[in-house]
């Protein structure tokens, strides 16, 4: 799964660590999703796209 | 950072009480085993029923225990109870089966000494050791 995080993160000049800390998991774990090596479960999905203010879609999609 | 959050840092400070509970938690319960396990040799001699009752905390203390390690899984974010779950799954296939090879290789008398169960729980925590640093750098 393709996503956005990294681009979106860095248009709001926000670290690794502080989206981090809003999203409430730990600094490895956004690291990873940017990465592709791990897909977040559908309700971080959701807290990221309600922090984003934007549709799951718009940040996540799908490879195949 | 524009966002606010109520939350923040609550989560980090959750999972770090979570973390020293279960380190005071093991901790007790390394405490009375060795008492349960050394105590009639070292401390009250043959007297069983004491002997029972330090088993008995010694068990009590390990529900505790388990119990703050399920908090403390429960308090991970989605990927580091990942890791661990990965790291679960492997600890118990090889427990299972290279302590039951274990077990036969004593029952067939190929081994000299007797299959120790320390042995297998040694195995067993390596294992797990090794499975969460190998889980923590392949999604780095």
């Amino acid at each position: 799964m393709k996503n956005r995080l990294k681009v979106l993160r860095a248009e709001r000049d926000w670290t690794q660590a502080q989206l981090a800390n809003e999203l409430e998991v730990s600094r490895q774990t956004v690291n990873a999703i940017e990465k592709g090596k791990f897909d977040p479960s559908l309700p971080l999905a959701f807290k990221a796209a309600r922090l984003f203010g934007m549709s799951i879609e718009d940040i996540f999609q799908d490879e195949a | 950072m524009n966002t606010t959050n109520s939350a923040s840092g609550g989560w980090q400070n959750n999972v770090k009480r979570q973390t020293v509970k279960l380190g005071y938690w093991t901790f007790a319960w390394l405490v009375s085993m060795a008492v349960a396990t050394f105590g009639p040799k070292s401390l009250w001699g043959s007297d069983g029923m004491i002997t029972v009752l330090a088993i008995g905390v010694n068990l009590l203390i390990g529900v505790g225990m388990i119990y703050a390690n399920k908090n403390h899984l429960k308090s991970l974010d989605e990927l580091q109870q990942k890791i661990h779950l990965e790291a679960m799954g492997l600890t118990l296939g090889v427990g299972l089966v290279v302590g039951l090879a274990y077990s036969n290789l004593d029952i067939a008398n190929i081994i000299a000494s007797d299959a120790e169960i320390s042995h297998l729980v040694i195995l067993m925590g390596l294992t797990y050791l090794g499975a969460v640093i190998f889980g923590t750098r392949k999604y780095r």
